[in-house]
C-alpha cells in the first residue's frame, strides 16, 4: 500500500471514530459537526474530480451546492404543505424521501452542470474563473429574487426528510447515511482516476493538443467530467439542506464556491481524499478558532496564504509526500 | 503524373497573419509508400502548414483531402481518428504520466471510445499490448514505467512516434523528429523511419538535410509561404534557385 | 412619463456602467500586464470606501475623503502587491485564485474588526445635492450625473495614459512580451507595483463615489466585483476599450432589464407574475448577455483570438 493509501484508510477511519466517540461519550454536538465535515467533503469531492483531474478551475460550484440544496427544499416544503409541485401536464407532488430527493438534485445539478459547462468550456483558464464565477452568482440572484421558496429569507423544513429504514433525526444514523454517500463518492472519483476516461482527461489537462492528436475532443472530456462533479457537489447540497433543516440563497453565494474550493486546496488538489482532510480541517478551525475569536477569518486567511505561497501539495501532501507516477 | 490516389493532398492552402502571408496557395500530396520531406529556411511556413494540415489552424483558403476525403472543416480530434497522426516539434506528452501510459493514451484513442468509465486503463489488455508493442519497436520498452518528465530529448521524440503508432494511421505528419538527437540518434531514427514507409506514407519537417538526402522520396521547399520546388532528392539538390534560396545558405 | 423614466434609467445604466470601468479597468490592466487574477480587487473597491466614509466622517469634507480614497486604496494595493501578490505571478492561476481569496478572507474581516458590522454612512456634498433640468424636461440627480462626468473624464485619462506615455509604452510592452520590457531595462517590479496601486486606486475611488449612493459595508466590493469580471469576459481580457464598452453594456442591460423586462411580460402575463418572473430574469440578464457574447465570440468582444 503506498503512504497516500495508508493516509486515506487513517482519514477514513478518523472520521468514522470521531462520531462513534461522541456517541458513546453522549455528545450529539460533536455528531453533527462531523456529519457537516463529512457533507462539506462530498461537496470537495465533487469539484476534486474537475479540478485535480480536468484542471479545471471552477469558481461556481456553489451553484451545485445551492441547485442540490434547492431541490431538498422545493420538494420538502411541498410534502409539509401537502401541496402538488405542479398540476399540469402531470401532477407532481412534494416528497420527504431523501433517495427521490437525491435522485432531483443530481438530475438538476447535472443539467445546470450541462449548460453552464458547454458555455464556459468554450474558454479556458482566467476566462473559465470569470465565467463559473459569474454563473454561480446569475443562481444566486435568480433565488433572492423568486420568491415562490423564501426569496432572500429561505426556506425552512422543520423535519428531516426520512431514509428507508433509518431514524434520520437520530444525529448518528443520519452520520451513517452522509458517510455512506461520502465513500461511494469516494469510489466513484476513484474508479474514474483509473478509467480510461479518467487517463484521457489527466493527460487533456496536462497536454490538450497530444489528446486531440489521438483523435480525442478535451472539450467533450471536461464536459463529462464538469457534469459528473456538479452533480456530486449537488448531492452533498441535498445533504447540508437536510442537516441544516433550512435552505438559503446563501448556498449558491460565492464565498460557498471558494469555501469548497478551500476544502479541495487545503487537502491537497488530485489527492482523492484531499476534500475530507480539508473539509474536516476546516471545520475543526472553525470549532476552534471560531470559539477564541469572532473574527477567526482573519486566521484561516493568513493560514491559507501561508499554505499558498509554502506548502504546494496541502496537508495530504504534507504527510504523504510528493506524487509520483504509476501505471 | 499521378499513378495511385494520393493519401494525403493539400490544395491552393492561403493562410495570412496581418501583413504576412504564411502560406501562400501552397499544394502538395503525399503518396502511398513515401516519405515527402518538406524543408525550408526558418519563418518559411513550414509549421504553419504543418498546422493546418493537422487541424489546428483553419487555412483562409484552399482545401486539405485525407484518402480523397475533404477534411478542410474538421477539427484535429477528427482528422486525427479518420487516421492522420502527427508528432509534435516541441513534445506534447503528458508528462506527469508514465511513457506507458502516454502510449496506452494512443491505443486508446484509436479505439474511438474514451469515454469508458469504469474498470482500469492500465489493466486493459487490449490497449496495454497495443502500447507495449509500440513502445518495443521505438526502443522504448526498458523506460515503460519511468515518469515521461525524465526522459531524455531524444526519448521525448521517441515516444511521440510510438504514441502515433498506436494509432494506426494512415499517414504521419512528424515535425522535426530528428531535433536534438544527436548523431547516433539520427541515425538509428533514420533506420526506423526508413522501415516505417511501408506501414503508411510520412510527410515531414526537417532541418537535418543528411537524414532528409537519405530517407525522401520527393522534397518540397517553402520559401516565405511559397512552395519553390517540390522533386526528388537529384532534382532539389540540382536546381539552381533551391540552391540560391535555400541551401546556399545553409550549411 | 414613460420616456422621462426611460431616459432617466438610461442614464442610471450609464452610471452605473462607468463606475464599473473603474473596477474592470484595474483588473484587466493587471491581468493584461501581470497575466493575474484577482479575487481581492473588490477588496480595494471597499478599502476606498471605508477610507473615505471614515475621514468624511472626520472633517465633513468630501474632497479630503475621495483622496483618502485613492491614498488609501493605492497603498493598500501596493502593499499587498509587494507582501503577496509578486510572488504570485509565476505560478498557475489557482495558487493566485486560492491567495487572493485569502487576501479577501483578511480584508474583509479586518475591516469588521475595525469598523464593526454596521453599514457607515457617506453624504454626498451639499454643492453636488439636489437635481439639475437637462434637455428635454428630464431631471437627473447632480452627484450622479457628476459620476458619469468624473468617470468619463477618467476613462480618457487612461487612454491618454496608455496610448501615450512611457509609463503606458511600457503597460503596452508588457501586455505583448513580458520578456521584452525586462530587456528594455524597465525595473519590472517597480511597474507592476505601480500598475497594480493605480489600479486599486481606481477601484477605491469607485467604492468612495459609489459609497455616498449606497451604504459602506463589508462585502460591499465582491458582487461589483463580479460583474466586473462579466464586464471583462464580454469586453476581452487586457482590454482597456472592452472594458469600457463591456461595461457600459452590463451597466444598460442591468437597469433597462429590470425596467423593461416586467413590462414586456405584463403584455402577456398577469401583472403580479408579470413582475415577479419580471424581476427575476431581470436579475438573470446581465448573465444571459454574457453567455451569448461567449456563444458568439468566446475571447470576448476585443478580446485576442485564441
Amino acid at each position: 500500500m503506498s503512504r497516500e493509501s495508508i493516509v486515506n484508510v487513517v482519514l477514513m477511519l478518523g472520521m468514522l471514530a470521531v462520531p462513534l466517540w461522541a456517541y458513546s461519550a453522549d455528545e450529539p454536538f460533536i455528531i453533527t459537526l462531523t456529519t457537516r465535515a463529512a457533507i462539506l467533503a462530498i461537496a470537495g469531492v465533487g469539484l476534486n474530480m474537475a479540478l485535480g483531474q480536468g484542471g479545471l478551475v471552477s469558481l461556481g460550484h456553489a451553484m451545485f451546492f445551492g441547485l442540490g440544496g434547492y431541490s431538498m427544499g422545493i420538494l420538502a416544503s411541498h410534502a409539509q404543505t401537502y401541496t402538488p409541485l405542479m398540476t399540469w401536464p402531470v401532477v407532481i407532488e412534494g416528497t420527504s424521501s431523501m433517495p427521490v430527493i437525491w435522485l432531483l438534485a443530481l438530475l438538476m445539478s447535472g443539467i445546470a452542470a450541462l449548460i453552464t459547462g458547454a458555455l464556459s468550456l468554450r474558454t479556458s483558464g482566467v476566462y473559465f474563473i470569470m465565467i463559473t464565477l459569474a454563473f454561480g452568482q446569475m443562481f444566486y440572484y435568480f433565488a433572492v429574487s423568486w420568491p415562490a421558496y423564501g426569496g432572500d429569507d429561505g426556506l425552512s423544513i422543520y423535519v428531516r426528510n426520512q431514509f428507508p429504514g433509518l431514524n434520520t433525526l437520530d444525529p448518528i444514523q443520519f452520520f451513517a447515511i452522509v458517510y455512506g454517500v461520502l465513500l461511494l463518492a469516494l469510489t466513484l472519483a476513484g474508479i474514474i482516476a483509473r478509467s480510461p476516461f479518467g487517463l484521457a482527461l489527466n493527460a487533456a489537462r496536462q497536454s490538450p493538443a497530444r489528446v486531440e492528436a489521438v483523435g480525442i475532443s478535451p472539450y467533450r472530456l471536461r464536459l463529462a467530467v464538469y457534469v459528473l462533479s456538479g452533480m456530486v457537489t449537488g448531492l452533498a447540497g441535498a445533504l447540508f439542506a437536510d442537516l441544516n433543516r433550512f435552505v438559503s440563497p446563501s448556498m449558491f453565494s460565492w464565498q460557498t464556491s471558494g469555501e469548497i474550493m478551500v476544502f479541495v486546496i487545503l487537502g491537497g488538489v488530485a489527492r482523492l481524499c484531499g476534500p475530507v482532510a480539508g473539509a474536516a480541517v476546516f471545520i475543526a478551525l472553525e470549532h476552534f478558532l471560531g470559539g477564541l475569536s469572532e473574527y477567526w477569518h482573519v486566521y484561516l486567511g493568513a493560514l491559507l496564504l501561508v499554505i499558498v505561497l509554502f506548502a504546494r501539495g496541502g496537508l495530504v501532501g504534507l504527510v504523504a509526500g510528493q506524487r509520483h507516477a504509476h501505471d | 503524373m499521378r499513378m495511385t490516389e494520393p493519401v494525403l493532398s493539400i490544395q491552393g492552402i492561403c493562410k495570412r497573419f496581418g501583413a504576412l502571408q504564411v502560406s501562400d496557395s501552397v499544394t502538395l500530396d503525399v503518396q502511398p509508400g513515401e516519405i515527402h520531406a518538406l524543408i525550408g529556411p526558418n519563418g518559411a511556413g513550414k509549421s504553419t502548414l504543418i498546422q493546418q494540415i493537422a487541424g489546428g489552424l483553419q487555412p483562409d483558403a484552399g482545401r486539405v483531402f485525407l484518402c480523397g476525403r475533404d477534411v478542410t472543416r474538421l477539427n484535429t480530434a477528427a482528422r486525427s481518428r479518420l487516421g492522420l497522426a502527427r508528432t509534435f516539434q516541441v513534445s506534447a506528452l503528458a508528462m506527469e504520466d508514465t511513457v506507458l501510459q502516454n502510449a496506452v493514451l494512443g491505443a486508446l484513442g484509436a479505439t474511438g471510445h474514451p469515454f469508458q468509465m469504469f474498470g482500469s486503463a492500465m489493466g486493459r489488455s487490449a490497449l496495454r499490448s497495443k502500447a507495449e508493442e509500440a513502445l518495443r519497436r521505438v526502443g522504448l520498452s526498458d523506460h515503460a514505467h519511468t515518469q515521461t518528465a525524465e526522459l531524455s530529448h531524444g526519448q521525448r521524440r521517441q515516444l511521440e512516434i510510438a504514441v502515433a503508432l498506436t494509432l494506426d494511421p494512415k499517414v504521419f505528419i512528424m515535425d522535426e523528429p530528428m531535433a536534438g538527437l544527436g548523431t547516433q540518434g539520427s541515425q538509428t531514427m533514420t533506420a526506423f523511419l526508413n522501415t516505417l514507409r511501408s506501414e503508411a506514407p510520412i510527410l515531414m519537417v526537417e532541418h537535418d538535410m543528411e537524414a532528409v538526402f537519405a530517407l525522401a522520396d520527393r522534397i518540397s521547399v517553402l520559401v516565405y509561404g511559397q512552395l519553390l520546388a517540390t522533386g526528388t532528392v537529384a532534382q532539389i539538390r540540382n536546381n539552381p534557385s533551391v540552391q540560391q534560396a535555400y541551401l546556399g545558405t545553409d550549411t | 412619463m414613460s420616456s422621462i423614466l426611460l431616459a432617466e434609467q438610461l442614464l442610471n445604466g450609464l452610471q452605473f456602467g462607468i463606475m464599473l470601468f473603474l473596477m474592470a479597468a484595474g483588473l484587466t490592466l493587471v491581468f493584461g500586464v501581470m497575466g493575474l487574477i484577482n479575487l481581492a480587487h473588490g477588496s480595494l473597491y471597499m478599502v476606498g470606501a471605508f477610507a473615505a466614509a471614515a475621514v468624511a466622517g472626520a472633517t465633513g469634507s468630501f474632497t479630503l475623503a475621495l483622496i483618502a480614497a485613492l491614498g488609501a486604496s493605492a497603498l493598500a494595493g501596493a502593499l499587498v502587491e509587494i507582501v503577496v501578490i509578486r510572488r504570485l505571478y509565476r505560478t498557475e492561476h489557482l495558487d493566485q485564485v486560492l491567495a487572493t481569496f485569502a487576501l479577501i478572507l483578511i480584508f474583509s474581516e479586518g475591516t469588521r474588526w475595525v469598523f464593526g458590522s454596521f453599514p457607515l454612512y457617506l453624504n454626498i456634498p451639499d454643492t453636488l445635492s439636489g437635481s439639475v433640468t437637462l434637455p428635454g424636461g428630464i431631471r437627473y440627480s447632480l452627484y450622479r450625473l457628476t459620476l458619469i462626468g468624473i468617470g468619463l473624464l477618467i476613462a480618457f485619462g487612461l487612454y491618454a495614459l496608455i496610448a501615450h506615455t512611457r509609463l503606458g509604452m511600457q503597460v503596452r510592452a508588457g501586455q505583448s512580451d513580458r520578456e521584452m520590457i525586462a530587456a528594455l531595462g524597465v525595473d519590472i517590479s517597480r511597474l507592476y507595483t505601480l500598475v497594480f496601486a493605480l489600479g486599486a486606486a481606481l477601484a477605491g475611488l469607485a467604492g468612495a463615489l459609489v459609497g455616498a449612493i449606497q451604504s459602506v459595508q463589508v462585502g460591499m466590493g465582491e458582487p461589483v466585483l463580479i460583474l466586473a469580471f462579466v464586464v471583462i469576459v464580454i469586453g476581452g481580457i487586457g482590454s482597456i476599450k472592452g472594458a469600457f464598452v463591456g461595461a457600459l453594456l452590463v451597466g444598460l442591460t442591468d437597469t433597462l432589464g429590470s425596467l423593461l423586462l416586467p413590462l414586456g411580460l405584463a403584455w402577456f402575463m398577469e401583472p403580479s407574475a408579470a413582475a415577479s418572473s419580471g424581476a427575476v430574469l431581470a436579475s438573470m440578464s446581465i448573465y444571459i448577455l454574457m453567455a451569448a457574447v461567449l456563444m458568439i465570440r468566446p475571447s470576448g468582444l476585443f478580446g485576442v483570438r485564441q
